[in-house]
């Protein structure tokens, strides 16, 4: 599993890693302009944003907070609603979905168990972009098109092998003598997966929900082949027809608005990754 | 232990799901390439299977073809030598860098990684168009990258998105080698690149595999990049794979022959999936 806090954790290294030589001194200053130049396009972003007459290039901005009130005082909000429905509709489902099934998985009886797991793997390599024809042709039968929640719940199935594959695994490394002391005490499934299960697989949770919602947030081809009701479109459609639309001077309220469809997601990683570097729940539940 | 019944409508929600909304389309997938099936016109509610036309089409069709060329092309620029290789060069220079440049380059590259891609593929419109911010930092503002460089921009743009997904595997894979190891190569006074090249290369041999399948994976399914940047242009030059399939299907209406292209595509992924579970398989075994 990668751990979002994999680059924090570099202490206990050998002391000479730390002299300062003319080695060391080149490579901070290579990965420095490293990261200077490719912040550059960040960068420009967030400067054209506040800047009242902004250009393709990287410069001090005229300040203005004009951009931001074009963006708010159309309707142009209103599709990042319609992201927050799509999105969480399919985080919803995936994260439920996923911790029932990975607690069967992991704690019953399945015929051809690893089989099963294997397939579940093979699916998270085929993403839900290959298959969009089809899935369109899908969506034109059960009359689905247009509809955002329909779009969440394919969401939702496409981040659904990920999902179930992760919490297994989390609920595989719970220790039996917690789900031993459940089945003991006579606790019934609803509450053992909600009780026992959901506090110590706390991480597996968080990743899930984080994975499906950037995700679903993002998705394009998907809503740009399903969705095209003007009422219903998500953020990142919005974006595109606005990008498309689109004339020298509205570069500022393109670029805010940009901004204010990332945030969410950018806001939910930062959440979670500083949640995770608390490490696992279930420390405390096995002890003494 | 036996089978409990009362596992079934545990699974119901996940088997109607995935049946439902993954398998199906997978079915269907083979159904409709071999089919006549338009968008619209007098193909799109009357159609029926037309045997091998759409597979003949597909071999003798250059433009086809072309796709499969810049797709490989696009692979080796993203996601071999932008992504593994950048990300394996960030993981390991990041060990020897001060912390405080350790952390706020890694925040920035983990920034890119999760941005939306619509959000990233405006970034990078912005950044490499004429007048652009890469103009300027190239000494050359009348450059229109997108035009003349367009499948390296469009390269160098999907590694800039992605490079932290590898970066951050081989990060937490390096953590896990043996330091001791690494201490006795570098007592022994061995030059760097003779550590790298015998000592931390071969011990990351699984990470670098698995790497390189899975940022494989991404790159044949890209679209959204690439078609915001470039829709595929100028005329073909960026039209890889997947926006090969958009246009045949959703451009030019033909969705039956776009969706023999999109059976190619679900094809090389399941293959590409396939070799990454039997990689996860050995060590789970």
């Amino acid at each position: 599993m990668i751990s979002a806090t994999a680059l924090g954790r570099a202490e206990g290294k050998p002391a000479q890693y730390r002299r300062f030589t003319p080695a060391s001194i080149a490579t901070n200053l290579v990965l420095g302009a490293f990261g200077v130049v490719f912040a550059s396009p960040m960068l420009w972003l967030v400067l054209a944003s506040f800047d009242q007459h902004a250009g393709w290039q990287v410069k001090v901005p005229e300040l203005t907070l004009g951009n931001y009130r074009t963006v708010i005082s159309y309707n142009y909000l209103d599709p990042i609603w319609n992201s927050l429905y799509l999105s969480l509709v399919a985080t919803a489902v995936t994260t439920a979905v996923s911790i029932i099934t990975g607690y069967v998985l992991s704690t019953r009886h399945i015929p051809l168990k690893r089989t099963i797991m294997l397939s579940v793997l093979l699916l998270t390599g085929i993403p839900v972009t290959v298959l969009i024809v089809p899935i369109y042709e899908l969506f034109v039968q059960l009359n689905w098109l247009n509809s955002i929640p329909a779009v969440g719940l394919l969401m939702a199935a496409s981040s659904l092998p990920f999902g179930i594959w992760l919490m297994k695994n989390y609920i595989d490394a719970v220790p039996v003598e917690i789900l031993e002391a459940a089945a003991v005490d006579g606790v019934g499934t609803r509450r053992t997966v909600l009780g026992v299960i959901l506090p110590a697989t706390y991480s597996g949770v968080l990743v899930t929900v984080m994975v499906t919602f950037i995700n679903a947030w993002g998705a394009f081809l998907v809503p740009l082949i399903l969705i095209s009701n003007p009422g219903s479109e998500p953020g990142s459609i919005a974006l595109y027809q606005f990008l498309s639309a689109f004339v020298t001077p509205r570069i500022g309220p393109l670029a805010a608005y940009s901004l204010i469809f990332s945030l969410p997601v950018v806001v939910l990683y930062l959440f979670v990754a500083r949640r995770l570097a608390g490490g696992f729940a279930f420390g405390g539940g096995v002890k003494g | 232990m036996v089978f409990q019944w009362s596992s079934l409508p545990l699974l119901m929600p996940a088997l109607i799901l995935i049946g439902l909304l993954f398998l199906l389309p997978i079915g269907y997938a083979f159904y409709y390439a071999f089919t006549n099936l338009q968008l619209a016109g007098p193909h799109a509610v009357l159609y029926g299977l037309t045997g091998l036309q759409n597979v003949k089409q597909l071999i003798h069709d250059p433009e086809f073809l072309h796709s499969i060329v810049l797709t490989v092309i696009f692979i080796a620029g993203s996601a071999i030598l932008g992504q593994t290789v950048i990300g394996l060069a960030l993981a390991l220079i990041m060990r020897r860098a001060l912390a405080a440049i350790r952390l706020s380059v890694g925040a920035i590259v983990v920034l890119a990684w999760v941005l939306p891609s619509v959000t990233s593929a405006f970034v990078w419109y912005a950044f490499a168009q004429q007048g652009g911010t890469l103009g300027t930092i190239l000494h050359n503002p009348a450059g229109s990258y997108l035009v003349n460089d367009a499948m390296l921009i469009v390269s160098i743009a999907n590694s800039w998105r992605s490079v932290a997904f590898s970066m951050l595997m081989f990060a937490a894979a390096l953590r896990n080698l043996p330091t001791e190891v690494l201490e006795a190569a570098e007592v022994d006074g061995i030059p760097a690149w003779r550590r790298l090249s015998s000592v931390v290369i071969p011990m990351l041999r699984g990470t670098i595999v698995t790497n390189l399948l899975l940022v494989t994976l991404g790159n044949i399914s890209e679209f959204t990049l690439i078609w915001i940047l470039t829709r595929g242009g100028p005329v073909d030059a960026t039209t890889t794979m997947p926006v090969y399939m958009y246009l045949v299907s959703f451009i030019y209406d033909n969705l039956g022959y776009g969706s023999m292209i999109g059976l190619a595509l679900v094809l090389l992924a399941g293959l590409i999936s396939l070799l990454y579970v039997r990689n996860v398989k050995d060590r789970m075994a």
